[in-house]
């Protein structure tokens, strides 16, 4: 019996593992910057986007000293090494001039967006369940921003909500003031490298006491062959400001790996808050070769200057070949707070090497830390967090859970915390599990009437339950769901 | 209802049933009791499918479909329900969470609708009331933390919710306090029915005295060796099974 049933179990497997969702590739006109990597590529970049000369001098600055560093080889994670010269840095829809409005975009690119469900069309927004909340939407399209929705209704109450382009022509003081302050330029080679080619992102301002009104998200689509996208995240919550930033990101199958190099900047000032979501499903390469996929190498750190302030990460991270990223909270204001939950889910021959820092710079901050990582098939997890606190960082305190999950017997988990207190008077409590599915607790499930993979399903929804509560209302269904897609065949 | 015939099952390489007999028909509760390894848990696994556990020879049927060819949760969704000696704590999924999905999966494989949150949730207040759960209890992760007798509970609890056509009992005595006792057994006596059978497995005679069986079965060494009615479970209450353990090494 035990044969004929599991060979069936595998070819169903390696069917359900190739038909990546996202995986369809666009047919649309493109335009790109000259292949490889040089000043001249970064000031036909720069040039493309009509930047003024402040910017371009800050992008090459950044390039020089790109040149001069080294790529970090301590993650837990192992690829053969890239050629930064093999890529395109700039890809966009050809388009004479950018897009007014939503009826001047490529139908193509709508039908991407409409194929990702993810509707661009305010009316269609508005239009659907009444009471349903509304989110304002930034597509960024390989390296631009194609549409922003709800850009009236935003301005009313004075947020700002538009790619990064357009706030360098119509906010440059505040891309001035903002822009490298959380992540300078030269903070790491991956940073550094966005900082000298990227090509947009988004940006957000809160003014002071703005509570904004709706859910702001952007949605990030690698399409073109051979280039990378780096993008650019900057958000500003300034005073007693509040606002909840989802990004989700998909990119199709290809044989070759795609890198993506992307740096968020987070600033708040007195009292602020930001809840900072993510759901990335780039495409993990293929289950059994590990041929393609995105290499996700991201930087993301908010900066709490303001006392009280407070800032939450949340990430869904069910895709990309190799993960390599923290997202990390500088606690400086006096009381201010940090959270960080986590869902990595590593499957086929997946590489993550993830987690986040917490750097308590003020006295009585506060930090948390929930990480559940999840390994099946024959990939790699490792959780990587720093805590630390500075000689003033008094009445500090931390606590951090880190479980892992293992499913099948070729996986691996790895928990890699780093804990430094430079004063007598912080408390920093870890703690730590990693447990494999237990065979009984999926045969009781199943002798109740589940189906191995119904049962594979609620235990791990059971397992990540803590963190998908941190997500925004109708983004946990979407992230359950992706949790369930990404484990489906994992076992058997 | 339920035939076995010379059922023959081992756990890697080693034979544990050898050439089991039983038929408990539709209305009929039998009991099976025997000795620390003699194969009482065996039989429950393999009856409800459990990997690892591999039938050799022999056939098991309910109302004459059989058994053995398929999957576990097949199995559940015909009606085969059995409620575990240690029931498995589920960490992150609430009790109403984990039994309502149950439902609706033997429903769904059933071809039948899914049931509405709203009746669910009546029946599911009604059977905890009636097993004496508090009900908040039922929002808080399955058996997670829960007592001996809690858990043992949640199992009658589920086991009413599914509604099983035979229903198999896994030292459902052990580890509980004579209260708990007698609430479980109630709860599996309400389930007695003329269409229903139930196999109750015991190594103590004191859960017979609540769930009163019409056949008592002794298991040793991978076989029925002795069958009776209620009145061999106090003979061997008075007597041990050293009679069957010896006869079966000889």
């Amino acid at each position: 019996m035990a044969n004929p049933r599991i060979a069936t179990q595998t070819v169903e497997h390696v069917e359900r593992l190739e038909a990546y969702e996202h995986g369809f590739v666009s047919d649309i006109e493109q335009e790109f910057a000259p292949k490889g990597l040089s000043a001249d590529t970064i000031r036909f970049i720069s040039a493309k986007k009509e930047e003024p000369q402040w910017l371009l001098d800050w992008r090459l600055e950044a390039f020089e000293r790109w040149q001069e560093l080294e790529e970090p080889a301590w993650a837990k994670v192992h690829f053969p090494r890239i050629d930064y010269q093999d890529a395109y840095y700039y890809a966009a829809p050809k388009t004479k001039e950018g897009p007014k409005s939503l009826d001047e975009v490529d139908p193509e690119i709508l039908a991407v967006y409409a194929k990702l469900g993810i509707p661009l069309g305010e009316q269609a927004v508005l239009a659907g369940v009444q009471g349903a909340p509304k989110y304002a939407v930034d597509a960024v399209f390989d390296s631009v921003s194609v549409v922003t929705t709800f850009k009236k209704e935003l301005a009313a109450v004075g947020v700002i909500f538009c790619s990064f382009s357009e706030a360098v022509r119509e906010h440059p003081e505040l891309v001035k003031k903002y822009l490298g302050s959380v992540v300078p330029t030269s903070d790491n080679y991956y940073a550094c490298l966005n900082s000298a080619v990227f090509s947009d992102g988004s940006f957000v301002y809160v003014p002071p006491g703005v509570r904004c009104p709706m859910e702001l998200s952007t949605y990030f689509r690698i399409n073109a062959a051979e280039s990378g996208q780096f993008e650019r995240t900057l958000i500003i919550a300034d005073k007693a400001a509040y606002v909840s930033y989802l990004e989700g990101c998909t990119a199709p199958m290809r044989d070759e790996n795609q890198l993506h190099a992307a740096v968020v900047e987070l600033v708040l000032l007195e009292d602020a808050e930001i809840k900072y979501s993510t759901v990335q499903n780039w495409y993990p390469g293929d289950p059994q070769t590990g041929k393609g996929g995105i290499y996700n190498f991201v930087t993301k750190r908010a900066d709490c200057r303001g006392d009280r302030s407070k800032v939450s990460w949340t990430q869904v991270e069910t895709g990309s070949a190799i993960t390599w990223k923290y997202p990390s909270c500088l606690l400086r204001g006096e009381g201010s707070v940090g959270e960080f939950y986590s869902i990595a889910i590593t499957n086929g021959r997946q590489q993550a090497d993830t987690g986040t820092k917490m750097i308590h710079l003020g006295a009585n901050t506060r930090s948390r830390i929930i990480s559940k990582g999840i390994s099946a098939g024959k990939s790699s997890n490792t959780y990587r967090g720093l805590v630390s606190a500075h000689p003033k960082a008094t009445g500090s305190r931390n606590f951090t859970q880190c479980d892992s999950l293992l499913i099948g017997k070729d996986c691996a988990a790895h928990t890699v915390p780093y804990i430094e207190a430079r004063n007598g008077h912080s408390i920093f409590e870890h703690e730590a599990t990693t447990t494999r599915l237990s065979e009984d607790q999926l045969f009781y499930a199943q002798q109740r009437g589940l189906s191995e993979e119904e049962a594979v399903q609620l235990l791990v929804n059971g397992f990540v339950r803590e963190v998908l509560q941190e997500l925004p209302m109708e983004f946990a269904v979407e992230a359950q769901k992706l949790v369930a897609i990404s484990l489906e065949g994992s076992v058997g | 209802m339920l035939s076995i015939q010379n059922l023959h099952a081992s756990v890697g390489d080693k034979p544990i049933i050898k050439g089991l007999t039983l038929d408990v028909p539709a209305g009929e509760v039998h009991a099976i009791m025997g000795p620390n390894g003699a194969g009482k848990s065996t039989l429950s696994y393999v009856l409800t499918g459990r990997d690892g556990y591999e039938v050799t020879d022999g056939s098991a049927t309910l109302n004459g479909e059989d058994l053995l060819a398929l999957e576990p949760a097949e199995r559940a969704a015909k009606g085969v329900f059995l409620s575990f000696q240690y029931p498995l704590e589920i960490p992150g999924v609430p009790a109403l969470t984990f039994i309502r999905a149950a439902v609706n999966a033997q429903r769904k494989a059933r071809g039948e609708e899914e049931i509405a949150a709203p009746a669910f949730l009546k029946t599911a207040k009604a059977e905890a009331a009636r097993l004496k759960i508090d009900f908040d209890m039922l929002k808080r992760p399955l058996n997670v933390g829960f007592s001996g007798g809690e858990k043992k509970r949640m199992e009658i609890l589920q086991m009413a919710m599914l509604s099983p056509k035979f229903l198999i009992l896994d030292e459902t005595d052990s580890g509980l306090d004579i209260d708990a006792l007698k609430i479980v057994s109630e709860g599996v006596n309400a389930m007695r029915a003329p269409d229903r059978g139930m196999l109750v497995i015991t190594h103590y005679q004191r859960l017979l005295d609540y769930i009163k069986p019409d056949r008592v079965h002794v298991l040793a060494a991978g076989r029925i060796v002795a069958s009776g009615g209620p009145e061999l479970a106090l003979q061997l209450e008075a007597e041990g099974y050293d009679k069957y353990v010896t006869k079966d090494a000889a």
